[in-house]
């Protein structure tokens, strides 16, 4: 074990990557020789060479679009886009393209590429710095979707999802790039795709959240625990295809459930969640479900704390579920 | 600069003076060009028709282009990757690609091995290495440069050609894929069929640019002229094209200028905005006629020998069609929620077991 933060733990899982499978390749604006502008890549380029840790021309939709190509060929490709406000460019790539080479050609172009992109806001990022465009990616179909929120959880679904058949996108929480310190395994390890995360473990309510949401919650449900509210926190941590039947149990033994994200509200994952939660749950539940997310504007500049999920309002959220 | 069109073989079918027939292409090779384009010419013909009789829902024919598709795809070696857009099946075709395989795609039937996913002309083949065809214009040019880096990481000895027709070029991904593909000094081929049409937009109204090719120059690759209808040009422009890439010095780009001789498409009606006074003046440039009088003139082949070839592909289409109509309609439903992902997930089961709770309905119009 060693202690890292999540883009040190980033940076660890492409070494151990790039040093295990010659097939993997990173590219991307300023990854190389600058090493990211979050430092996710540094010190790549130097231990494997400007080749397979490639700075690109600037362009998004190059850059995934001719990730694309390796992939058919056999490459692993892990493409960066800087900022995934900055990942449109690059949407008919990934919606039409990089999820649908598998279903298209009856299995016999298979388009594994793990897109990495910072996610996240309250980083004094303005509109174009701190988007959470998830729902965009889980609403299409064939493509996996990825959000740790711990440096352990960073490292083991990246390298899980390099390995995948399948394409991912991967989405790091840039506002705890530095936040979120914890032990990491040293080497090569994997935490599984598709497995949800009990964070922590309470009788009332259960509040489901990832990314730079979780440590929210965590801090939220230990501000209410000494007045005798116990919250459960789960963390999907792979947002699609999701392990419905962990939240499921959860939601089932608190009775209550609260979503919390980033992102807008209206179509937001969270609006997927609830439709999932009352269909499995809606005997259990004891009052209705709840989200707390952003808001449905765009992202503000100035404002960003108001229109971000904050712990008064994760609490609010709380006392009204339980109060029902 | 010299814009004009290199061509071998004149309108006649005669060498151009100070020509001679390219390297590579024997005798028999030239008949076998021959008789690929004559059988697409066929298959074309016949698909429109089936179209018409409400037999498949959709085509794409390369009337007219075949001296492109088959002259470029001749230059490539079977390891080479095709990217294809919507006229190069013929391309997937003479590197193997099983004409019964062909016409189930456009089935969409059980024979389909794509499970009538999608229209028809959408062909792929990993055994050709020609990864399906996707519509969205211009998307398969940033996959050839990325197969051709792939090759390059790899040190494979091949090259990775993109096809394109003229709308491509006004594409962001058209630019984005030569950017790369001339900053990394790739072994690919951006192979334009300039057909002039872009559905219903001729080129002087896709573009400002004096030619098609001389979009290359900003990305510091070679961009050719060739005539899109002389198969012997197509064929040696591309040959260059792919020794100059596998000695490593980069991409090329080629305009084959030709015409579509029909619609775009199965629903499009080209006499609502184009004069077809242009299309009577261009069968007299027909690749096939023109590759015909080449083979007669010099005695590869004779009336009686192109007679015989034209029965025979008409048999051998006539009966893989048979067969592939003769298939069950169509896939079984279970496949609809295959190949989503590498396995199936718990949501996309429980789906497919609400979908067979239903069957495949019958459409009431």
């Amino acid at each position: 074990m060693k202690t890292l933060n999540l883009v040190q733990a980033v940076n660890d899982a492409l070494a151990v990557a790039l040093e295990a499978h010659d097939d993997v390749v990173l590219l991307g604006e300023d990854i190389g020789r600058f090493g990211g502008v979050f430092r996710a890549t540094a010190g790549l380029r130097e231990r494997f060479g400007e080749e397979r840790v490639i700075d690109t021309p600037l362009s998004e939709a190059g850059i995934i679009g001719t990730a694309v190509g390796m992939a058919l060929y056999g490459l692993k490709p892990v493409p960066e886009i800087q900022f995934s406000d900055f990942i449109y460019p690059g949407f008919d790539h990934i919606v039409n393209e990089l999820a649908k080479y598998r279903y298209r050609s009856g299995g016999q172009f298979p388009c594994p590429v793990t897109i990495r992109t910072p996610v996240g806001g309250g980083i004094r990022g303005g509109h174009y710095h701190s988007q959470s465009p998830e729902a965009y990616f889980i609403h299409t179909p064939g493509l996996v979707v990825v959000c740790p929120s711990t440096p352990r959880d960073a490292k083991g679904l990246l390298l899980a999802s390099i390995r995948s058949p399948d394409p991912v996108l991967f989405l790091e929480p840039k506002p705890i790039y530095r936040k979120a310190v914890g032990e990491v395994p040293e080497g090569d390890f994997e935490v599984p795709l598709g497995q949800a995360r009990v964070v922590r473990e309470g009788g009332d309510v259960t509040l489901i959240a990832w990314g730079a949401m979780v440590s929210l919650c965590e801090e939220a449900a230990a501000r209410i625990a000494p007045s005798g509210v116990e919250c459960t926190i789960i963390d999907p941590r792979t947002l699609w295809p999701l392990d419905i039947d962990t939240i499921a149990d959860a939601v089932s033994a608190t009775g209550r459930c609260i979503i919390v994200h980033e992102a807008p509200r209206t179509c937001g994952f969270g609006a997927e969640l609830a439709a999932l939660v009352q269909e499995r749950c809606f005997l259990h539940l004891e009052a209705p479900i709840r989200r707390v997310t952003g808001w449905d504007t765009p992202f503000p500049y100035t404002l960003e704390h108001a229109y971000l999920p904050s712990v008064e309002r994760v609490l609010d959220a709380v006392e009204a579920t339980i109060a029902f | 600069m010299d814009d004009s069109p290199r061509q071998i073989l004149d309108e006649e079918g005669r060498l151009r003076p100070g020509q001679s027939v390219p390297e590579g292409l024997d005798a028999e090779a030239l008949r076998a060009l021959y008789a690929l384009m004559l059988r697409q010419r066929l298959l074309d013909d016949l698909m429109l028709t089936l179209q018409r009789q409400g037999r498949i829902g959709f085509y794409g024919p390369a009337t007219g282009q075949e001296a492109a598709v088959f002259g470029s795809g001749r230059a490539l070696a079977p390891e080479d990757w095709v990217l294809p857009a919507l006229r190069e099946g013929g391309v997937a075709l003479m590197r193997g690609y099983p004409l019964r395989d062909y016409l189930a795609q456009c089935f969409g039937n059980a024979l389909d091995v794509t499970h009538g996913r999608q229209m028809p002309c959408h062909y792929g083949s990993r055994a050709q290495h020609q990864p399906t065809l996707s519509s969205p214009i211009g998307t398969q040019l940033p996959h050839a440069t990325g197969v051709a880096w792939a090759m390059k990481l790899r040190g494979a000895a091949t090259v990775a050609i993109g096809y394109l027709g003229d709308g491509a070029t006004s594409e962001n991904d058209f630019h984005t894929a030569l950017d790369m593909a001339g900053r990394f000094a790739l072994p690919a081929i951006f192979f334009c069929q300039n057909n002039q049409w872009a559905i219903s937009v001729p080129v002087s109204v896709q573009t400002a640019a004096p030619t098609l090719a001389a979009k290359a120059a900003a990305y510091r690759m070679p961009g050719h002229r060739v005539d899109g209808n002389d198969v012997m040009a197509c064929y040696a422009v591309t040959r260059e094209a792919r020794a100059r890439a596998l000695r490593g010095e980069g991409p090329t780009f080629i305009e084959a200028l030709t015409w579509r001789m029909g619609a775009h498409s199965t629903s499009d009606d080209p006499t609502r905005y184009r004069d077809e006074a242009v299309t009577e003046q261009w069968k007299a440039r027909d690749p096939i006629l023109r590759l015909g009088r080449f083979l007669l003139a010099e005695g590869l082949q004779d009336e009686d020998g192109l007679q015989a070839l034209r029965e025979s592909l008409g048999r051998e289409i006539r009966e893989a069609l048979a067969e592939v109509e003769a298939a069950a309609p169509s896939v079984p439903l279970g496949t609809m929620f295959d190949d989503v992902f590498a396995s199936r997930p718990p949501h996309l089961a429980e789906q497919a077991a609400e979908a067979a709770r239903f069957g495949v309905p019958t459409p009431s119009h």
